[in-house]
């Protein structure tokens, strides 16, 4: 099972279970997962993105050797971002990038974003965008973050063909209820997660508007309990081969023996 | 259909078991799952967000969902459409009427539980006695009103409840980015539990922020915590055990605007031991209903 949503390191307004990388790894392994897809919590709000992109090379490497996979993390408004882009592929050899628009202050038709996407998708890196992390009635009051509107991604997508966008926690909170999901879910070159994909039959829902091959298992751990993801899955009603699609499948094609 | 629902419990969690051959690893030991012998009950659930044109339709749409789980029984309340404001006192019989007729169908899977809204005392008293005392239905609520629960509009309610020894569900938030006018918190719910002692409440969502909900309602010891309806957010039933003891946190889902997956997973995932799951997937709300049941001479 490859989980495509996972973060190391710890979230400043709750101690998680698992938050240190050894104990997650632990946990993952005995949970079945056998390759986990890990930015760092610390990316959403340090400046200094080149150094969290560093130590979280150096975790994945000391705790998660070929079980964790480093997505580095870009914020394109950031001075000399492009530098960070040519870290996190040529020296740290991520196979991709994991970006947080709400927490790095721009929306999703920013000039920046356009010029970072076909930038990532000459390197062949893969790009994870987090819509959301958090509930925002749930948010600390003084960290008010509220989801990316993923809408300006329907004009955008078609221009990037060779891009490979994974959009994570979009669901419940983070588009499903805008009205271009249904667009960009029309587009060929996106997949989504299901950490937050929600109501009865949701997943159901997800596959039958995408596509079972654009459907990856992300559990948004450890911020969400890991059984949410898993639940979900084994409570589908998924033909055999989807199940296997979605847990694993779409995910190593993703990657394209990168890794 | 009759079902062997631990047969399907026991057979989900073999699958859980499995899941590192399904995915092709070796080794998927310590896998979730709340094990056999589980009777899993939810107490927080809507026709809302559920596919189906009728009561009935959606309600065996849920029961569909519930077998996966190994679900044993759910109890339903109002919504169906969008939040009614203010309802009329025809809205809210027609909303106590559809759960009627979704759960006439499936007295194996579901009980039913009065939608109130205090707006209106009198037709409240009368509904309740119409829906509790000589009808169904087994508890109260979701209360979701314009009114906050800490208003004395609820008490003749409450008396009403404490009478007929059912147990109440209140809605309550606490939101980082607004509450809705009249929408309850933790804390009105607690002062509400103060003022009658006698009444058993669970407080729904916990607040949605738990780390707050928990506290508020932390030495009311007539109130318990019901998770549903919130982010699978690690943690929290952690810190309910920890704070309030297993024997107060109760297992609801929110479906079907949430799934019974995610809110399950919050028990299921949870690092406790397996007899505190127990109590909160299904015992604590058995023996909150015991006497309700009883009286009308249903099994537990």
């Amino acid at each position: 099972m490859i989980d495509t949503n996972v973060n190391l390191f710890r979230w400043p307004f709750r101690r998680l279970i698992g938050d240190d990388p050894a104990s997650l790894v632990e946990r993952l392994r005995k949970k079945g997962v056998t390759q986990a897809w890990a930015a760092s919590f610390e990316g959403l709000f340090c400046r200094d993105v080149a150094g969290v992109n560093a130590r979280l090379a150096e975790a994945c490497r000391r705790h998660g050797r070929n079980f964790l996979v480093p997505f580095g993390c870009v914020n394109p408004k950031s001075p000399d971002w492009e530098e960070d882009l040519r870290r996190c592929h040529e020296v740290h050899k991520m196979p991709g990038i994991r970006l947080h628009p709400n927490y790095h202050g721009y929306m999703l038709d920013d000039p920046a974003l356009a010029r970072l996407l076909p930038m990532a998708a000459t390197r062949g890196l893969l790009v994870q965008i987090a819509l959301s992390m958090e509930d925002p009635r749930t948010q600390f009051p003084l960290m008010q973050v509220p989801p990316a509107d993923p809408s300006p991604l329907a004009g955008l997508l078609p221009r990037f063909p060779k891009l490979r966008l994974v959009l994570l926690n979009a669901g419940y909170w983070g588009g499903a209820t805008t009205p271009h999901i249904s667009r960009i879910k029309e587009a060929g070159n996106v997949w989504f997660d299901i950490a937050m994909n929600e109501r009865v039959g949701g997943l159901a829902r997800l596959i039958a508007e995408t596509s079972p091959s654009r459907v990856v298992f992300g559990s948004h751990y450890p911020f969400f309990y890991f059984e949410s993801a898993l639940l979900k899955v084994r409570s589908a009603g998924l033909p055999r081969d989807q199940e296997l699609a979605i847990t694993e499948g779409n995910a190593r094609s993703l990657l394209n023996g990168r890794v | 259909m009759t079902l062997d629902r631990r047969t399907v419990l026991k057979s989900f969690v073999a699958g859980f078991a499995s899941a590192g051959s399904l995915a092709g690893a070796g080794n998927a030991g310590g896998a979730p799952g709340p094990g056999p012998g589980f009777r899993v009950w939810d107490m927080h659930t809507h026709l809302h967000g559920v596919e189906g044109a009728t009561p009935e339709a959606r309600m065996a749409e849920l029961v569909r969902h519930m077998d996966r789980l190994g679900i044993e029984r759910l109890i339903l309340s109002q919504g169906y459409d969008q939040y009614i404001r203010n309802p009329t006192p025809d809205e809210v019989r027609e909303e106590n009427d559809r759960v009627m007729r979704a759960v006439r169908h499936f007295p194996d899977r579901a009980y039913g539980s009065v939608y109130l809204s205090p707006t209106n005392v009198e037709f409240c008293l009368e509904e309740f006695d119409r829906c509790v005392r000589d009808g169904p239905m087994i508890s109260v609520g979701e209360l979701e009103a314009d009114v906050r629960c800490n208003s004395p509009a609820l008490d003749p309610i409450v008396e009403r409840a404490i009478a007929l020894k059912v147990p109440i569900l209140q809605h309550t938030w606490i939101k980082t980015n607004g509450s809705d006018p009249g929408e309850s918190t933790p804390y009105d719910l607690a002062e509400l539990a103060r003022r009658h002692p006698q009444a058993q409440f669970v407080c729904g969502h916990t607040g949605g922020n738990w780390e707050l909900g928990i506290r508020a309602i932390r030495d009311v010891k007539n109130v318990c915590a019901g998770i549903a309806g919130s982010d699978p957010t690690s943690g929290f039933v952690e810190m309910a055990v920890r704070e309030l003891g297993a024997e107060r946190v109760v297992y609801g889902s929110d479906a079907g605007g949430r799934s019974f997956a995610s809110q399950m997973a919050k028990v299921v995932g949870a690092e406790i031991p397996d007899s505190a799951k127990e109590l909160i997937l299904g015992g604590n709300l058995r023996r909150l209903l015991r006497p309700s049941l009883e009286a009308k001479g249903l099994k537990s």
